[in-house]
C-alpha cells in the first residue's frame, strides 16, 4: 500500500458569487520513503497542493472533491481533532520563508516542546532532550542555548534548519517542503537541500518537494510531477522527465535552464505567461503559448496518457516526440 | 537596557520641563496675584513695592527658575480660593479620580480581551455581529451623553443606583479614601466607571479584534496549525501574545485620554475628583490651581507613557532595549 | 465643449459606480443607508437658514415665556414648536439645525487643518529624512502621547480665563477649530511619511528626479496620490472624533456659548433641566449628535474594509 494516494483532487476558491477552480483532477501516489518533486511556475497550484495535502487550505480555498488517502485513511473528511493527530506528527510541513514561519514571541524551545507535547505525553525536560537531539541532527551548534533564544536572534539559514528539526521531531512518515530555500541566501540554499536529502534518506521519510527549480528536483527526487494552471501535465521518474520530457511545456522548462544554453546565447524562454485562474482558456491550458498547438488543442482538454515512460497530457505527443528530439539534436 | 531607561527618563524630564514652562507662562499671564493678595484699594507705590518683594519684577529666567525650584519641592503655589497649597488641594482630589480610572480600567481590561478575541475567532456568529454593532454605536456616543443616559435610566428611572457623589468612603491613609470598601461606595462608583469605560471599551474590542484577525492570517499561525497544535493554544498563546503587543502601546495613550474623560464623567456625576475641581478652578480663575492641575496631569501622562514604553520593551522579545538606547 | 465635459463626468461616474468600491457600496445596505442619512443631515445643516422656522440667533424672535414647551406629540405642547423649546424659549428644531451646522462646520474645518498640517509634515519628514525626520517623528510621538481632549480642555480653559468669557465666546469657533486641528496632525503625518518612504524606493520617483522634476512636484504629483486611500479612511474617523471632541468641550462650557449653541452646548444647557422633566432639550440634540457620528463611523468602517489601506501603527 502506498503511503499517500491522491485521487481526482479538486480545489476551488469561493469568490463573490461563484467559485474558481485552482486544482483539477490531481492524481498521484507516493510510496513509503519515496521522494516526489512538484514543479511548475508560480501560480500553477503547487503550494495549494501542498496545503491541501495537510487539509490546511485557508478560506476562501476549499477541497471541492476527491480523496487524499494517507496510510489508507481519507483525510478530506477527517474531523479537526483527527486531523490534528496527523499534522506535525505523521505528516510535517516545511514552510517557504523561515523569517515569518516561527512565532516571534515564543522561544525556539517553547515552539519545539509544544509540538512534542501536542502529540505525546512527555515531561518538559524529556521533550527538551528530544529537541536538543533533533537540533544536533540538523547541525545546529550548541543546541542547548538555542532553546532559550527567540527566532529573531538567529539567521535565516539557522531558522530553516530549526524548522526542519521541528519537522523531524516526531519522526513523521512524510514531509511536505514548500519551496524551502527560495527565501534564503543563494549560498546556503544548497546546504539546506543537502541536509534535507540526507535526513530523508537516513530515516526513510517520504518527501514532497515543491519547487520551481528543475535542477533541485533532479538532485533530490525519485519522481516528478509537472503542474500547469492547476493540473498535472506530466509525471514520471525524475530521470525520464529530465532527460526525455514529452510535454512541450516541460521541454520548454528544461530548455530554459541555463545549463541547456551555450554561454553567450540568450536563454530559451517560453513565450507568454501562465493564465490566471479566472482566465484559463478552453482546451489545453498551455495551447496559447505552445508552438505545436492545433485546433483540437484549443477545443478539447487533453487526457493524461502513458507515453514511453511517462504520463503526459498532450494531444500532439506522438507527432511531437520526433520533431523535438530532432530539434534538440541540432 | 540601562541606556534605554536613561534615554527614556531624559525624554520624560524634557517633556516635563516644557510642561512646567507652559505652566509658568500661564501663571505669569493669567490673573494678578497682587489683587488676590491685597485687593484694589492700595496705592500704586505700595503695589510696586510689593511687586519687588514678590519678585514679580525679576527677569523671566530668574522667575522661571524660582518657579521650577519651588515646583521641585512640591510648592506649586497657593490656591486663591481654598487658601491652601495648590498641590495639597489636588492630592486630596486625586484618589477619587484614580479610583474612577481604576474602576473603568477593570471593566475595559476584563471585557475587551475576551470579547475582542471572541469576535476575531468567530467573526460570523450572531453574537459577534451584535458585539461589533453595539461597539460601533458605543464609540459614537460621547462619554457625557452615556453618563447622562445612565443617570436618567438607572438612577432617576429605576432608582437602582445613586446619581451623584462618592457616597460612603472608607479612609485608608493620608488623603486616600476608598470607594471599594463599602457597599454604598461600590454602588456609587459603578455608574461613573461604566460611563468612563463606555467609549474606551468598544475602542479596545475593535482594536483587539483587528489585531487578532491580522495575526490569525500570519504564517506562524498557519505553521502552528501545521504542527498539530490545539486551537486553544494557537489562539491564546500564539496569537494573543502577538495581538497584545500593539494593544499595550495604544493602551498607554488611552490611560491618559481617560484622565481627560474623567473631567466629563466627574462633571455629570458631580464626582469630587480633580477633574471636577479643575473646572471649578477655571470658573474662579484660580490660577495656581489651574497650573498645578496642568503639571500634575502632565506628570501622570509622562509617567504612564514611560512605564508603558518600558513594559513594551520588556514584553516584546524582538525589541532590543540595549540597541534602542544607543 | 460642454457636451464633451459632461461626457467625461458621466463616464467617471459610471466608472466609479462599476468599480470595486461602487460594487461593494451597492451590496452593503449599511453603507447606503449611512450615506443617505449623512447626506440628509448635511443638507439640513447647509440649508438651515432656509429650513428653520425661527432664527435662534435673533433675540427679537425669542420669548422667554415660551421656554420649555415639550415636543408636539406630548400634551401641553405649542404647535408652532415641532420639537418644543429650550430653556430660553428658543425653538428647539431651529436651534438644532443651526447647532448641527456649527458642529459639522467645526468638525470638517478642524480635520482639514489636521490633514493639511499632517500631510505637509509627513511629506517633508519622509522626503527629507535624516535628523529633521527623526525630530519631527519624535514630536509626533510626544504629541500623540497626550490626549487631544486633555490638551484642548486645558488650552481652552486657560484661554477662557485669560480673555474672559465675552471675548472667548466671540471667537470660540476659531479656538475650537485651532485646538482640535492642531493636536491630531501626527495621525496623518505618520501614515503619509510611511507611504513616502515606501514610494521613495520605487523606480518612478528616481526617474522623475533624473528627469529633473523638483521635490515639490514629485511629492504632489507622484507620492501624494498613493497615500490617498489611507488619508480618506483616517479623515472619516477624524471627522467623527472631532465632532465628539467639539461636543464634549462645549458640554464642559469650554466651547460654543449657549447664545450660539452647537449640539454639545445645547445638550449641556438641557442637562440642567433633565431632572425637572424637560428631557427633550438634552435628548433630541443628543440623538442627532449620536446618529451623525454613528453614520460617519459606519461609512469609515465600510471604507476601511473596501480600501484596506496600510495604516501606520505605533
Amino acid at each position: 500500500m502506498s503511503l499517500l494516494s491522491v485521487r481526482d483532487l479538486s480545489v476551488k476558491f469561493a469568490m463573490r458569487d461563484h467559485s474558481v477552480t485552482a486544482l483539477k483532477g490531481i492524481d498521484f501516489d507516493l510510496a513509503k520513503g519515496e521522494r516526489l518533486g512538484i514543479v511548475g511556475e508560480s501560480g500553477a497550484g503547487k503550494s495549494i497542493t501542498g496545503f491541501a495535502l495537510m487539509n490546511l487550505l485557508s478560506r476562501p480555498g476549499f477541497i471541492d472533491q476527491g480523496k487524499i488517502l494517507f496510510q489508507g485513511k481519507d483525510i478530506v473528511h477527517m474531523s479537526d481533532a483527527e486531523m490534528r493527530t496527523i499534522r506535525g506528527n505523521r505528516m510535517a510541513m516545511i514552510f517557504q520563508d523561515p523569517m515569518v514561519t516561527l512565532n516571534p514571541v515564543l522561544t525556539i524551545g517553547q515552539q519545539m516542546v509544544e509540538t512534542l507535547k501536542a502529540h505525546r505525553k512527555l515531561s518538559k525536560s524529556d521533550a527538551e532532550q528530544i529537541a536538543i537531539m533533533k537540533l544536533r541532527q540538523v547541525y545546529i551548534p550548541s543546541p542547548e542555548e538555542r532553546l532559550n533564544q527567540y527566532p529573531h536572534e538567529l539567521s535565516g539559514g539557522m531558522r530553516q534548519r530549526i524548522v526542519i528539526a521541528i519537522a523531524l521531531l516526531l519522526d513523521p512518515e512524510l514531509i511536505i517542503a514548500d519551496e524551502p530555500t527560495t527565501a534564503l541566501d543563494v549560498t546556503i540554499q544548497a546546504d539546506i537541500m543537502e541536509l534535507l536529502l540526507e535526513l530523508c534518506q537516513s530515516s526513510k521519510v517520504g518527501l514532497i518537494l515543491i519547487t520551481h527549480d528543475l535542477g533541485v528536483v533532479s538532485q533530490m527526487t525519485d519522481r516528478t510531477l509537472v503542474m500547469y494552471a492547476g493540473k498535472i501535465i506530466e509525471s514520471g521518474r525524475t530521470s525520464e522527465i529530465i532527460n526525455d520530457p514529452q510535454h512541450p511545456y516541460t521541454q520548454g522548462l528544461i530548455n530554459a535552464l541555463p545549463q541547456q544554453t551555450e554561454p553567450g546565447r540568450r536563454l530559451k524562454q517560453i513565450p507568454g505567461n501562465m493564465p490566471s485562474l479566472t482566465g484559463i482558456p478552453d482546451g489545453c491550458a498551455f495551447s496559447p503559448r505552445c508552438e505545436f498547438a492545433t485546433d483540437q488543442c484549443r477545443i478539447t482538454p487533453p487526457e493524461i496518457v502513458q507515453y514511453e515512460h511517462v504520463a503526459v497530457a498532450c494531444h500532439e505527443v506522438n507527432r511531437l516526440h520526433h520533431v523535438t528530439s530532432k530539434g534538440l539534436d541540432k | 537596557m540601562l541606556a534605554y531607561l536613561v534615554k527614556r527618563v531624559f525624554q520624560a524630564i524634557g517633556v516635563m520641563l516644557v510642561i512646567s514652562l507652559i505652566g509658568f507662562a500661564i501663571q505669569d499671564n493669567l490673573g494678578d496675584p497682587l489683587r488676590e493678595l491685597v485687593g484694589q484699594s492700595v496705592t500704586e507705590e505700595v503695589r510696586e513695592e510689593l511687586r519687588d518683594q514678590l519678585g514679580l519684577n525679576d527677569s523671566f529666567v530668574k522667575q522661571y527658575s524660582r518657579f521650577l525650584g519651588n515646583a521641585l519641592q512640591g510648592d506649586l503655589g497657593t490656591s486663591y480660593f481654598f487658601k491652601e497649597p495648590a498641590l495639597d488641594v489636588i492630592l486630596k482630589k486625586l484618589p477619587a479620580t484614580l479610583e474612577l480610572v481604576f474602576g473603568a480600567t477593570l471593566i475595559i481590561v476584563g471585557l475587551s480581551v475576551p470579547l475582542g478575541v471572541y469576535t476575531a475567532i468567530k467573526p460570523n456568529t450572531i453574537l459577534s455581529r451584535i458585539i461589533m454593532g453595539v461597539s460601533i454605536v458605543g464609540i459614537s456616543i460621547p462619554v457625557f451623553l452615556t453618563a447622562i443616559l445612565m443617570i436618567y435610566v438607572f438612577a432617576v428611572g429605576y432608582g437602582w443606583f445613586p446619581s451623584f457623589g462618592r457616597g460612603d468612603v472608607v479612609h485608608v491613609f493620608g488623603y486616600w479614601d476608598t470607594n471599594f470598601a463599602s457597599v454604598d461606595g461600590w454602588m456609587h462608583i459603578i455608574l461613573p466607571s461604566l460611563a468612563l469605560a463606555s467609549i474606551m471599551l468598544p475602542l479596545f474590542i475593535r482594536l483587539i479584534r483587528a489585531e487578532m484577525m491580522e495575526v490569525l492570517q500570519s504564517e506562524y499561525v498557519k505553521y502552528a496549525k501545521a504542527k498539530g497544535i490545539h486551537p486553544s493554544r494557537i489562539y491564546f498563546v500564539h496569537a494573543l501574545k502577538n495581538t497584545l503587543l500593539p494593544v499595550i502601546t495604544v493602551g498607554g495613550v488611552q490611560i491618559g485620554t481617560m484622565v481627560a474623560y474623567t473631567i466629563l464623567t466627574e462633571t455629570v456625576f458631580q464626582w469630587p475628583g480633580m477633574g471636577f475641581m479643575f473646572l471649578e478652578a477655571v470658573n474662579r480663575v484660580d490660577t495656581p490651581l489651574i497650573v498645578a492641575y496642568l503639571i500634575v496631569v502632565g506628570f501622570i501622562f509622562v509617567v504612564t507613557n514611560t512605564i508603558v514604553d518600558l513594559i513594551y520593551g520588556l514584553v516584546n522579545p524582538t525589541v532590543n532595549l540595549a540597541r534602542m538606547g544607543a | 465643449m460642454s457636451n464633451f465635459s459632461t461626457n467625461v463626468e458621466a463616464s467617471r461616474f459610471s466608472r466609479m459606480w462599476n468599480s470595486n468600491m461602487g460594487y461593494s457600496f451597492r451590496r452593503n445596505p449599511v453603507a447606503v443607508v449611512s450615506l443617505c442619512i449623512f447626506a440628509a443631515i448635511a443638507l439640513m445643516a447647509i440649508f438651515a437658514p432656509l429650513i428653520a422656522p425661527f432664527d435662534p440667533y435673533d433675540l427679537s424672535q425669542i420669548d422667554i415665556m415660551n421656554s420649555e414647551y415639550p415636543p408636539v406629540w406630548i400634551d401641553g405642547a405649542d404647535k408652532q414648536f415641532l420639537f418644543g423649546t429650550d430653556d430660553q424659549g428658543r425653538d428647539l428644531w431651529s436651534t438644532i439645525l443651526y447647532g448641527t451646522r456649527l458642529s459639522l462646520l467645526i468638525g470638517l474645518c478642524a480635520v482639514t487643518l489636521q490633514a493639511f498640517l499632517g500631510i505637509s509634515i509627513g511629506l517633508i519628514s519622509g522626503y527629507v529624512g535624516g535628523r529633521l525626520d527623526s525630530l519631527l517623528m519624535r514630536m509626533a510621538d510626544i504629541q500623540l502621547s497626550f490626549s487631544t481632549l486633555m490638551v484642548a480642555i486645558i488650552f481652552l480653559a486657560v484661554t477662557q480665563a485669560m480673555f474672559g468669557s465675552e471675548t472667548f465666546n466671540q471667537y470660540a469657533i476659531y479656538f475650537l477649530i485651532a485646538v482640535i486641528g492642531v493636536s491630531e496632525w501626527p495621525q496623518y503625518a505618520r501614515t503619509v511619511r510611511a507611504t513616502v518612504l515606501a514610494e521613495k524606493k520605487k523606480e518612478y520617483v528616481d526617474s522623475a528626479r533624473v528627469l529633473g522634476f523638483g521635490p515639490m512636484r514629485i511629492m504632489v504629483r507622484h507620492i501624494l496620490p498613493n497615500s490617498l486611500s489611507p488619508i480618506f479612511v483616517i479623515s472619516t474617523v477624524q471627522v467623527a472624533n472631532a465632532i465628539i471632541s467639539e461636543a464634549s468641550l462645549s458640554f464642559l462650557g469650554l466651547g460654543m456659548p449657549p447664545s450660539q449653541p452647537s449640539l454639545g452646548s445645547l445638550i449641556s444647557s438641557g442637562f440642567d433641566y433633565i431632572f425637572s422633566g424637560s428631557w427633550w432639550i438634552t435628548a433630541i440634540p443628543g440623538v442627532i449628535l449620536v446618529v451623525l457620528v454613528l453614520v460617519i463611523n459606519l461609512l469609515g468602517d465600510w471604507m476601511r474594509d473596501v480600501l484596506n489601506p496600510k495604516l501606520y501603527k505605533g
